[in-house]
């Protein structure tokens, strides 16, 4: 029976506009709330139902600030069994520093008697968008990394991967364990149930110190983008502005008669 | 030398590893390094073409009996023995799945950061850059050390230009040293694409977000996307809620699109859908709500009930085609 973990970042849920902090290093979220990457999201669902389809369990690991508590809740709400917490003091920690807390972390239930079958991940992290902790943490434990994935299926002791690529599909096969980084649309995430929010609040969440190591690339500023907020030119309201669309079509030549 | 891994189809490269060029170049000719190109498969003869257009110099063959289908982990090893080899500076990709994959691949192996999706580099004994973070709505500036300097460059942001070179590559292979452990994540079979325009190469794009309101409500949005030749995408909101399916969504984790015209219905433009869309030539918003981010970022608007106004484009369009 699988044995999966997987991996989340707390991130800030942004709208419209993104605030930067005066000294530029983090996002102001005085006003937001926090979410994972819906493709962390996905790899939470596609462990729940993995587990539900064939038994085993599955551990959330988060490494963050205390507050990320919520969403390793969050997971337990949707169907993981434990979560585990490497808790910092809150600041962002680069891709390398990253893998190597998270491979300290799971290096010990690697080498015991119930190593993970499955190690899931987000194909990229929504806010640094490393596109490699993945990566790290599985050359770091010498196993297979498939990554991008859209689809997964866990039979005899192999994981079939399929990704897509120019259009079509690329199809990896695995041994087991193995570490996958997953795209959203993989499936389509449940909403917790009232029981699901009761059942997690009783689940255990097990904290740990983990280790900075330094080194690694070295942040200097966060900066927005400029984007040119000129303002729309309005055609009109409601269907009577329905001509002038169409004169815009032809006049940028997308009307073929 | 400045290693450079080119992304290409039956020797035609990709776009962005056109983008990747132009930065790659930049940082060749500032650093009086020369420019390589290491490619795999594919008939350089064909190549070297286009990338003598783009200031390559070198175009090194990466050959290996076992190299038929791609396999990260072989792509990575390869590389960093061939920029070992020539005692490579830096090693740029393409900011793809293939590119930020096999960079970081070869930074885990070397133990060497790798900075995903830079716009801007500045030369040095430490490279100071400039790259993309969430999806393109926010920008990092950032040291980056190491030997060799690992780096990707951000897809369609960059614009292509030429820079030729004076002659045309010099073409070499090389055989990298590989090992069984090397194929053990690699494409076993394919499933080739259907026919049909995607989403992301699509001259017109009608999207659909909450104010769409259903699954049925995107049958207006459909006839219109028809109409035009075009096909329909949607928000997160949209996708979520399962109105569309996820193939559909634009945005930071769905597709980048970049359409003549975009016809975005019903949909706030938040930054992770709006950094989906901003590729595209024009962009036309349609929302009941004047001070949507959306109207304030789009060329066009159409303030109003989507639910009218779409029906109404679509009938002025057969009524001008005499239909
Ligand atoms: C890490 C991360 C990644 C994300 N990735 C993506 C992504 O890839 N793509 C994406 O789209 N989102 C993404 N999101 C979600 C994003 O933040 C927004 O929540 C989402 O884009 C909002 O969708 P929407 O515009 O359809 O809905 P809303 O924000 O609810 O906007 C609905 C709009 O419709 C208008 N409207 C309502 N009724 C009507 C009507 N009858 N006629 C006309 N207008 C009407 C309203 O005025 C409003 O402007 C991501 C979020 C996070 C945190
Ligand atoms: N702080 C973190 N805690 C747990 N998992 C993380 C963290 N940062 C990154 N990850 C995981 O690594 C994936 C890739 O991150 P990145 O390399 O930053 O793009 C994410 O989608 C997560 O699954």
């Amino acid at each position: 029976m699988p044995k999966i973990l997987v991996c989340v970042k707390r991130v800030p849920a942004t709208g419209a506009r993104i605030v930067l902090t005066d000294d530029e290093q983090e996002i102001n979220t005085r006003f937001l709330g926090f979410a994972v990457s819906p493709h962390e999201e996905c790899a939470v669902e596609e462990a729940v139902r993995i587990v539900e389809g064939q038994g085993g369990s599955a551990t959330v690991l988060t490494l963050g600030p205390p507050e990320a508590e919520e969403q390793l809740r969050e997971a337990l709400s949707m169907g993981i069994d434990e979560a585990m917490l490497l808790e910092t003091d809150g600041g962002d920690w680069n891709a390398m520093a990253t893998a190597q807390a998270i491979h300290a972390a799971v290096a010990p239930a690697m080498a015991g008697p119930e190593p993970y079958d499955l190690l899931l991940f987000g194909n990229e992290s929504a806010d640094s968008s490393g596109y490699q902790v993945a990566v790290r943490v599985a050359r770091a434990l010498g196993l297979p990394c498939v990554t991008g994935v859209k689809g997964l299926s866990i039979e005899g002791g192999m994981a079939t991967a399929r990704r897509e690529a120019a259009g079509g599909w690329e199809i990896f096969e695995v041994p087991l364990p193995a570490v996958i980084t997953i795209k959203e649309g993989i499936n389509l995430p449940r909403y917790p149930s009232f029981r699901g929010k009761m059942a997690a609040k009783k689940k255990p969440v097990h904290r740990l110190a983990p280790e900075h190591t330094e080194g690694g690339m070295q942040k200097i500023r966060l900066q927005t983008p400029e984007t040119e907020t000129k303002g729309a030119e309005v055609l009109g309201e409601g269907p009577d502005a329905a001509p002038k669309v169409v004169e815009l079509l032809k006049q940028i030549g997308v009307m073929q008669p | 030398m400045i290693l450079a891994l080119v992304e290409h189809s039956n020797g035609t490269p990709n776009g962005p590893s056109f983008e990747m060029l132009g930065l790659a170049g930049t940082l060749a000719a500032r650093t009086g390094a020369s420019l390589a190109a290491a490619v795999f498969g594919g008939d350089p003869a064909a190549l070297a073409d286009s990338l003598q257009a783009h200031g390559v110099g070198s175009l090194i063959q990466v050959q290996h009996p076992r190299l038929e289908d791609y396999a990260p982990d072989a792509w990575a090893r390869a590389l960093g023995q061939l920029a070992e080899s020539r005692g490579a500076g830096a090693v740029l990709a393409a900011g793809t799945d293939v590119g930020n994959e096999v960079l970081a691949r070869l930074g885990a192996g070397l133990n060497l950061p790798m900075a995903a999706n830079c716009i801007e580099v500045e030369p040095g004994e430490r490279y100071r850059l400039r790259r993309t973070r969430w999806g393109g709505s926010l920008y990092e500036e950032a040291w980056l050390p190491g030997e060799p300097k690992l780096l990707t460059v951000a897809p369609h942001i960059l614009e292509i230009s030429e820079n030729p070179a004076q002659n045309p590559p010099v073409v070499e292979t090389f055989t990298p040293n590989l090992e069984d452990g090397d194929f053990l994540v690699r494409v076993t079979s394919r499933i080739e694409p259907e026919s049909g325009i995607s989403l992301g190469d699509a001259p017109v794009v009608v999207g659909g977000g909450r104010g769409v309101g259903s699954t049925e409500g995107f049958a207006p949005l459909e006839e219109l996307a028809a109409l035009l030749g075009g096909v329909v995408g949607g928000s997160r909101v949209a996708t979520n809620l399962g109105w569309r399916p996820h193939a559909d969504q634009i945005g930071q984790t769905g597709t980048r699109i970049s359409p003549d015209i975009y016809i975005a219905c019903g949909i706030s433009g938040a930054t992770q859908h709006w950094v989906g869309c901003m590729g595209s030539k024009t962009i036309l918003a349609i929302n009941n709500d004047p001070e949507a981010p959306m109207v304030a970022k789009a060329d066009y608007a159409v303030i109003g009930d989507l639910h009218e106004i779409v029906p109404a484009i679509c009938a002025e369009i057969k009524k001008a085609r005499g239909g």
